[in-house]
C-alpha cells in the first residue's frame, strides 16, 4: 500500500506548526462535526498511524477536495497524508459494493449507453432511486447525469489518428473524460471546435479512465492499473511532441500530479504525459499569451458567476477560465466567493454524505440563485451537476462561453 | 502485598527524576550480553514479567540488533553466542527482512538479530504501581524531602521530611526504612551515618523525534556506545543515549556537542534521520554504585554494572532497620524491589513471599498492550462532546478537569507526567494556556498561581527545546513565542518565577 513518495509525503507532516489555517479553510469541517478537520486527521493524526489496527474512522468523511494541501503555508502535504490514511481505512475495513460501483464510471455509462433512454427514465424515476438509496447508499437526490447515447469515441473515430512527430505543434491530442464520453459529448465537441478554430489539428485517441474516482475511494490498486493504462495510451503521442488537453479538469489534474504524488505510480509513461497534459483553459490562456488565440469573439452579453472548482485550484494555474471570458465582449463574469460545491466526486452522491455536501456548497448555490444569472461556469463535470441540480439553471464549462463567443454554435 | 504498611517518601513527583527520564526501552538484555552477563540476564527475566504485569505500560514493539556499515562485523557472531548464553531470547533474520519490516533502516546493514525489546511508558508505570500500593495501603508523600534519617542506636527508625508544598516538616517513624534514593541514595546514606555509599550519576541526553521512523527498537549490533538505540514509544521514537558522569545528580544540562552526537548516531541508523524533526531533548542520570568500602572505582560510568546493588547496612555498618537498594535499571525495577524486600523480611525474622511478578497491576488485568492508536480510538468516541486541551498528545478537557479533582494543585509539569500535556510537537504552545485557563476556571489555581504556572511550564519545555532548535522546531519555537510573548504578553505578566 505504500510507497517510498508516500513516506515524502508523509513526512512533510513534520512541517507542521498547528497554525490551524487548513481548518479554517476545509469546507466539510465547517459543514459538519463529524469531520474533525484536516490538521486532525492528517498531521496530528498521522503521528498515531502505523499500527496494525485503525483508530479514526471520522477521516472518511475527508471529500478529498484538497484545499488543505493548498493553504497550508508551511507546505505540509495535508491531502495526502489523508488520502494514503483513507486507502488503508478502506482496505482494512473492505470497501463496499456502493464504493466499487461509483469509482467506475465507465461502468455505468457502458451499461446506461447503449440502452440509454431507459437509463435516464429509471435514474430520474423517483421509486428507483429510492430503492437505490435502500440497496446501495446512494443518496436519492443526489445528482445524476443523463446519458447521451452514443459515446463521444465513438462519434469521433476517423479523428483517432496516428501520432505526427513531423508536425506535433500543429496537432493537440484532446483527453475528454469519461464524463464527456457518456454524459456530455457535446461539451466535448464544443472544445474540438474551439481548438480548431484556433488552427490546431485535434487528434481523439482511444481512452480510458483515469482511476481518479478509485483514488478517492481508497482503491489504489486499481486506481493505479486505471491510470497506468491510461498513461500508455497517450504516451506515444506525448513523445511525439503533442501537446494534451483535458476538459475535465480533476482528470487532467490525476496525470499532471496526482497519479503521481499520492498513488506513487513513477513510470516513464505517466511521466512524459504528465509533462505534456493542460487544461484547456490553461491551454488556451498559453495560446493567447504567445499571441496565438484568435480574438475574433463576438458580444456575449450576460453576466455569469464562475466557480473555480477545488480540482481546477489544484492545477496551480491561476483562474484562466476568468482570463478568457474578460476577452469575451459583453460577458460579465464574476468569480463566486466560495471554495467548495461539496459534491467532491463522488462524495457527495453517498447517503451518508449527500446532505454535507450540500452544507458545504449552501453558499455557493446562494451566491449562483442570487446573481439571477440564467446559467453558471465551471470547470469541472461532478461539480456542474451538482450545482446545477442545487441552483435549478445550468451550469457549463468555460469552453461552452468561448465556443458561443466565436459563433461557433 | 506482603502486608507491611507502608509510606513512600519522594523528593518531588512520582517519575520527575530518573525513572521519567529514560528513552522508553524495556530492555531485552540483548545490550548487555557481552559486557555486563548479570544485567542481561536479569533484563531477560524481567522484561517478560513487565510485560505481563504491566501490560498497559508497555508496547511489545519488538527489537532488532542490526549491524550497520560503521560496526565491527566481528561483534554480531559473539553477539549471538553470548546471547544463548545468557538466556536472551534471539533470532537472526536476513537483513533483507529487516528492512522490509524497517524501510527506512540504513540499507547498509549486513545482518539482523530479533530480540524481544519493548517499550515501556515509565510514568503509566509508575501509576499502575503507585495505585496497586494504594489499594494494598500504602501512602504516598511526593513532593516530601527527607531531611534527616532518625537513628536510635545502631537502628534506624525513620525519617523527618520537609513538606515542599505546605511547608511543614513531617515526622515519620518505622520499623524499617528502605532506601531506594536512585542516584540520590548515597545523600540518604550518609544522613544515616552509613558513608561511602557512593551512587554515580552517569548522565545520559536522549532527543525524541516528531513522529515514528521505525515501529520496531532498533539497536546497532555493536558495544554498547552512545547514541546507539532508536526506540518507538508512543507518537515520537527517541535516539539516545550517552553516558558521562555528572558532577550532581541534580546536573541536567545539554551539551551541544551531544545533540549533534546524538543526530550522527541517528544518520547512521535512518540515513536521513537530520531532515527528520527533533521535538524535545532532555537528560537522565543513571544510578551507578560504587561501594567506596569494596575498593577501586573509576570515571567511565559506560563500563559500570547496570547490575542492581543491594547494601546491607548492618552487616557493612552495623546498622539495623535500614537496607539501600541502588544501580539496576528501569527493566529490573521490580526486581530491585523483591531483593530489598526480601532483605528486610529476613532481617525482621520474617517469612513473607513475594508476589509482586504474578499480580497484575491496576488497569493491566486484561493483559493488553498499549497500541499507538488507543488515543486516536478514544477521541473518536469523545470527539463532538469534548474539548481538546492538547491536541498533539490528544488530551481532551475531561481528562484535566479529572485530574484536577482527585489531585488539586497540580503543577502543569505534574498534568505533563500523568497526561502528556505539551509532549508534541508544538511543545505547549497552544494547550498550555488553555490548560493554566481551565485550571484557574475551576478554582484550582488563583491568578497569581496561575500566571506561575504558565511561566513555569514554558520554562521547562524550553529547556529541552533550546539545545535542538534548528529545521521544522525553530518555526514551531518562532509561532509559540509570538503567541506568548507577541499576542499574550507573558514577560510582563505580575509574578516571579524561580528559577
Amino acid at each position: 500500500m505504500t510507497h517510498p513518495l508516500h513516506e515524502l509525503m508523509r513526512d512533510s507532516l513534520d512541517h507542521c506548526v498547528k497554525c490551524t489555517i487548513c481548518e479554517t479553510y476545509c469546507p466539510v469541517a465547517a459543514a459538519t462535526p463529524l469531520f474533525p478537520g484536516p490538521k486532525y486527521v492528517g498531521p496530528q493524526a498521522e503521528r498515531y498511524r502505523g499500527g496494525d489496527a485503525n483508530a479514526d474512522a471520522s477521516l472518511d468523511y475527508c471529500s478529498s477536495c484538497g484545499i488543505c494541501t493548498q493553504v497550508c503555508p508551511q507546505g505540509v502535504k495535508i491531502a495526502e497524508i489523508n488520502s494514503q490514511a483513507k486507502a488503508e481505512l478502506a482496505q482494512r475495513r473492505g470497501v463496499s459494493l456502493r464504493d466499487r460501483l461509483i469509482a467506475r464510471p465507465t461502468l455505468a455509462g457502458w451499461m446506461g449507453a447503449p440502452v440509454w433512454p431507459v437509463a435516464n427514465w429509471t435514474t430520474s424515476f423517483g421509486p428507483f432511486r429510492l430503492l437505490l438509496e435502500k440497496v446501495l447508499r446512494i443518496h436519492r437526490k443526489a445528482p445524476m447525469p443523463r446519458w447521451a447515447g452514443r459515446t463521444f469515441q465513438s462519434r469521433t473515430r476517423s479523428r483517432r489518428k496516428a501520432p505526427d512527430p513531423a508536425a506535433p505543434q500543429r496537432k493537440v491530442v484532446f483527453f475528454h473524460g469519461c464524463a464527456a464520453n457518456f454524459y456530455e459529448p457535446g461539451t466535448a465537441s464544443m472544445a474540438v471546435q474551439v481548438l480548431e478554430h484556433n488552427g490546431l489539428e485535434v487528434i481523439i485517441p482511444k481512452q480510458g479512465c483515469c482511476g481518479l474516482p478509485l483514488q478517492s475511494n481508497g482503491q489504489y490498486d486499481a486506481a493505479r492499473a486505471y491510470v497506468r493504462r491510461l498513461a500508455a495510451q497517450l504516451a506515444p503521442y506525448a513523445r511525439a511532441g503533442h501537446d494534451i488537453v483535458a476538459t475535465s479538469t480533476s482528470c487532467g489534474l490525476m496525470l499532471k500530479r496526482e497519479a503521481h504524488e499520492i498513488l506513487g505510480v513513477d513510470d516513464d509513461d505517466l511521466r512524459v504525459v504528465s509533462e505534456r497534459m493542460f487544461d484547456i483553459c490553461e491551454y488556451l490562456v498559453m495560446l493567447d499569451e504567445r499571441g496565438e488565440l484568435k480574438r475574433d469573439m463576438q458580444p456575449v452579453d450576460m453576466e455569469v458567476p464562475y466557480h473555480a472548482p477545488c480540482q481546477q485550484r489544484g492545477h496551480g494555474v491561476g483562474t484562466p477560465a476568468m482570463e478568457l471570458m474578460a476577452m469575451v465582449p459583453g460577458l460579465r463574469a464574476s468569480q463566486v466567493d466560495a471554495v467548495c460545491c461539496g459534491v467532491a466526486g463522488t462524495y457527495g452522491l453517498k447517503a451518508e454524505k449527500y446532505d454535507i455536501a450540500m452544507e458545504v456548497g449552501r453558499s455557493l448555490f446562494d451566491q449562483v440563485r442570487a446573481s439571477g444569472a440564467a446559467l453558471s461556469v465551471c470547470d469541472s463535470e461532478t461539480c456542474r451537476w451538482q450545482i446545477a441540480a442545487a441552483t435549478d439553471r445550468p451550469s457549463v464549462h468555460p469552453v461552452e462561453m468561448l465556443h458561443r463567443a466565436y459563433g461557433l454554435g | 502485598m506482603r502486608g507491611y504498611r507502608t509510606i513512600l517518601v519522594e523528593r518531588v513527583d512520582l517519575g520527575q527524576g530518573t525513572t521519567g527520564r529514560f528513552h522508553g526501552l524495556l530492555h531485552s538484555g540483548g545490550r548487555y550480553v557481552i559486557s555486563d552477563e548479570r544485567s542481561a540476564t536479569e533484563c531477560a527475566e524481567e522484561s517478560a514479567i513487565v510485560k505481563r504485569i504491566a501490560a498497559e505500560a508497555v508496547e511489545d514493539t519488538g527489537g532488532l540488533f542490526v549491524t550497520t556499515p560503521a560496526d565491527d562485523p566481528g561483534y554480531a557472531d559473539r553477539f549471538l553466542a553470548a546471547c544463548l548464553k545468557t538466556g536472551v531470547p534471539v533470532q537472526e533474520i536476513p537483513a533483507a527482512e529487516a528492512l522490509r519490516r524497517e524501510p527506512r533502516l540504513n540499507p547498509g546493514i549486513s545482518r539482523a538479530f530479533e530480540v524481544q525489546d519493548g517499550a515501556v511508558d515509565a510514568w503509566k508505570l509508575l501509576w499502575g504501581n503507585a495505585r496497586s500500593a494504594q489499594e494494598h495501603g500504602a501512602a504516598i508523600l511526593s513532593y516530601h524531602w527527607v531531611t534527616e534519617v532518625i537513628r536510635e542506636g545502631d537502628r534506624v527508625a525513620g525519617v523527618i521530611a520537609r513538606d515542599n508544598r505546605a511547608g511543614e516538616m513531617v515526622r515519620i517513624e518505622a520499623a524499617f526504612v528502605i532506601n531506594a534514593g536512585g542516584v540520590w541514595a548515597g545523600e540518604i546514606a550518609d544522613m544515616a551515618d552509613c558513608p561511602g555509599v557512593t551512587v554515580v550519576p552517569g548522565k545520559g541526553i536522549m532527543i525524541a523525534m516528531n513522529h515514528r521512523l521505525v515501529r520496531t527498537v532498533v539497536n546497532r549490533c555493536e558495544h554498547p556506545g552512545d547514541g546507539d538505540i532508536l526506540v518507538p514509544i508512543r507518537t515520537v521514537c527517541v535516539i539516545g543515549t550517552t553516558d558521562v558522569k555528572a558532577d550532581s545528580p541534580d546536573d541536567y544540562s545539554i551539551g551541544r556537542d551531544e545533540v549533534q552526537q546524538m543526530l550522527d548516531a541517528g544518520e547512521v541508523i535512518v540515513p536521513g534521520f537530520r531532515q527528520a524533526r527533533a521535538l524535545h531533548a532532555w537528560t537522565g542520570a543513571r544510578p551507578l554504585f560504587k561501594d567506596e568500602r569494596a575498593g577501586e572505582g573509576g570515571e567511565d560510568t559506560r563500563h559500570m554494572s547496570r547490575g542492581l546493588a543491594l547494601v546491607d547496612h548492618l552487616r557493612r555498618d552495623g546498622v539495623s532497620g535500614f537496607l539501600t537498594i541502588t544501580g539496576g535499571k528501569l527493566t529490573t525495577y521490580r526486581l530491585m524491589a523483591e531483593t530489598v524486600v526480601d532483605a528486610m523480611v529476613e532481617q525482621m525474622g520474617d517469612s513473607r513471599p513475594c508476589t509482586t511478578a504474578t499480580e497484575a497491576l491496576p488497569g493491566s488485568e486484561d493483559g493488553r498492550h498499549y497500541w499507538l492508536g488507543s488515543r486516536l480510538a478514544a477521541q473518536e468516541e469523545a470527539m463532538a462532546d469534548d474539548q481538546l486541551v492538547c491536541e498533539c498528545e490528544l488530551m481532551p478537557r475531561r481528562k484535566l478537569v479529572e485530574a484536577a479533582r482527585r489531585r488539586p494543585g497540580m503543577t502543569l509539569d505534574d498534568v505533563r507526567r500523568a497526561l502528556r500535556l505539551g509532549m508534541g510537537p508544538c511543545q505547549g504552545g497552544f494547550c498550555t494556556y488553555r490548560a493554566t485557563g481551565i485550571l484557574h476556571g475551576l478554582g484550582d489555581a488563583e491568578t497569581e498561581r496561575a500566571d506561575e504556572l504558565l511561566l513555569t511550564f514554558l520554562q521547562h519545555r524550553w529547556l529541552g527545546l533550546e539545545p535542538i532548535l534548528y529545521g521544522d522546531q525553530m518555526r514551531q519555537a518562532c509561532l509559540d513565542d509570538w503567541i506568548f510573548q507577541g499576542t499574550l504578553d507573558v514577560e510582563h505578566l505580575p509574578v516571579t518565577v524561580p528559577t
